[in-house]
């Protein structure tokens, strides 16, 4: 255990590739005396630091908030997007998860529709292409309405909440076998849907965006429920089932094309 | 049309289609095993439920033509989505390692499949295109298990099988959208039961008539 070790020494083996035309390799480096209350970043930042004295490449990696809210931070280590730890963005993981002498592999989220950009940057704008297909809604322009004038029940302001944490980090298409995006899509689905300000649109939102999801070329879901397991949000597969059943509905029940 | 054809080719259309035609299989399994099961009350039984089965006449085929689309459907359906979901990530991950969400039946679906196509037309080959004027159903299944290839075959066939239903049968469900805490617990439990049985309802009679002299 590393219990009153204030550091550890670790083997990172890292993905580095150049840019998206470059075949990437792996890249062993040994970092010593890492402190074990740093977060996974900062021991990259630790290493990037330490690369540059050396004259060589920094590797680059996306992060903003560093809070676990926002969604831009996100590898795959040891097999495991954003990390051994259930419930946590890459970003909230520390050090002292690990032990001296680990050896940690460092990869980027993997798909088809995810091109790698450079070393663990990968483009996920094919996310945004799917909500720019329908995961808004539609609001008329003019005075604001009152706050807490439709009614809304608890139950689904619950539920609503719960699909609306996703932050759209990827990390459920990472984990898919089949590199599909049906988590993400089932939870911004979800979140717009369950409410009255979201029905308006659901037919056209649950085509759309489904739609939208096959033509980015993400793979089909099977029901594996790895992307449950990995969510940071711990966004349920539940959602899955109401996009199906929702996709069916404006399938074969709306006027929607 | 253009509807139908459209929704159909999305993602979530296939899998309904997988989904749809996989629980007709289960219904056909439930009475294919219900009518198999009167081996056990000897030759008799046997001949006779074949006989009435085969006295339904062009009953027994139009059956057999609706199962060999829904069969069709399934297995193209399930190609093409197999052949997406592996050109879906090009490059694979150097570490390989479940999250916990994975099983057996699940990360084997299209191979458990691919086996059970080839087992359906030995199956078929056997027992239904085999020449039936001079010998009854039964002195054929029994000659067969006699054989204990065939034997072996049939047992390990039906646990692959099993092993199929054990993901589909709640997989179906959550891809029809049915899902929720209440009964989704129950559900699994169900499928793991159901898998049992076919495997082990239909396992064990190659099993027992091998032990029929
Ligand atoms: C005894 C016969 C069979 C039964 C009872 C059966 C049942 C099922 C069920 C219930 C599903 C789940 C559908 C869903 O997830 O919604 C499924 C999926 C699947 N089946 Fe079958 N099946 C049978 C034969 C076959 C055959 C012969 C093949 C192919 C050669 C096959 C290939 C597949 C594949 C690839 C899937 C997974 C589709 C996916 O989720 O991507 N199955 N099956
Ligand atoms: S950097 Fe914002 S969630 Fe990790």
């Amino acid at each position: 255990m590393t219990q009153g070790t204030e550091t550890i020494d670790i083997t990172l083996k890292v993905w580095r590739q150049k840019g998206p035309e470059d075949r990437g390799r792996f890249e062993t480096i040994e970092v010593k005396d890492v402190e074990t209350h740093m977060s996974f970043l900062e021991m990259l930042d630790v290493v990037n630091e330490r690369l540059t004295l050396e004259g060589k490449e920094p590797i680059e990696f996306d992060s903003d908030c560093r809070e676990g809210i926002c969604g831009m931070c996100g590898a795959v280590v040891n097999g495991i997007p954003h990390g051994p730890e259930k419930a946590m963005t890459l970003c909230q993981l520390h050090m002292r998860k690990f032990e001296d002498g680990d050896t940690i592999v460092v990869e980027p989220l993997r798909a088809r529709a995810f091109k790698v950009v450079k070393d663990l940057i990968v483009d996920r704008s094919p996310l945004d292409k799917i909500i720019q297909a329908g995961g808004y809604i539609s609001v008329n322009v003019g005075g604001a309405p009152d706050a807490n004038a439709i009614p809304i029940s608890q139950e689904l302001a619950e539920k609503a909440m719960d699909a609306a944490a996703c932050i759209g980090c990827g990390a459920c298409v990472a984990a898919c076998p089949n590199a599909s995006a049906m988590l993400f899509v089932s939870a911004k689905v979800s979140h717009l849907t369950l409410l009255p300000q979201g029905k308006p649109e659901a037919a056209r939102r649950a085509i759309g965006m489904v739609r939208a999801m096959d033509a980015c070329g993400f793979g089909n879901c099977s029901n594996e429920r790895e992307c449950e397991a990995v969510c940071p949000k711990e966004i349920k597969i539940t959602n899955i089932a109401r996009l199906n059943r929702e996709f069916i509905k404006a399938a074969l029940f709306s006027m929607e094309k | 049309m253009s509807w139908l054809i459209m929704t159909f080719r999305t993602s979530i259309g296939k899998k309904l289609m997988m989904a749809v035609t996989g629980l007709c299989f289960l219904g056909f399994l439930s009475i294919h095993l219900a009518g198999n099961l009167t081996l056990y009350w000897g030759k008799a039984r046997f001949n006779a439920y074949a006989e009435s089965l085969h006295s339904l006449g062009p009953l027994v085929t139009a059956a057999e033509w609706i199962l060999l689309i829904l069969g069709l459907v399934h297995v193209l359906t399930g190609a093409i989505l197999f052949y997406q979901n592996l050109r879906a990530r090009p490059v694979s991950y150097r570490v390989k390692k479940r999250a916990g969400g994975r099983t057996l039946g699940s990360a084997t679906m299209p191979y458990t499949g691919l086996m059970i196509l080839g087992f359906v037309l030995f199956h078929l080959i056997n027992f239904h295109f085999t020449d039936r004027t001079d010998r009854t159903i039964y002195q054929i299944v029994h000659s067969a298990f006699h054989n204990p290839w065939y034997v072996g075959i049939y047992v390990a066939a039906m646990i692959v099988v099993a092993v199929h239903i054990s993901h589909g049968f709640w997989s179906l469900f959550q891809t029809l959208g049915a899902n929720h805490p209440r009964y989704m617990p129950f559900v699994e439990r169900v499928g793991i039961g159901v898998s049992l049985i076919f495997g082990a309802g239909f396992g064990l009679i190659p099993l027992y008539l091998a032990s029929v002299p």
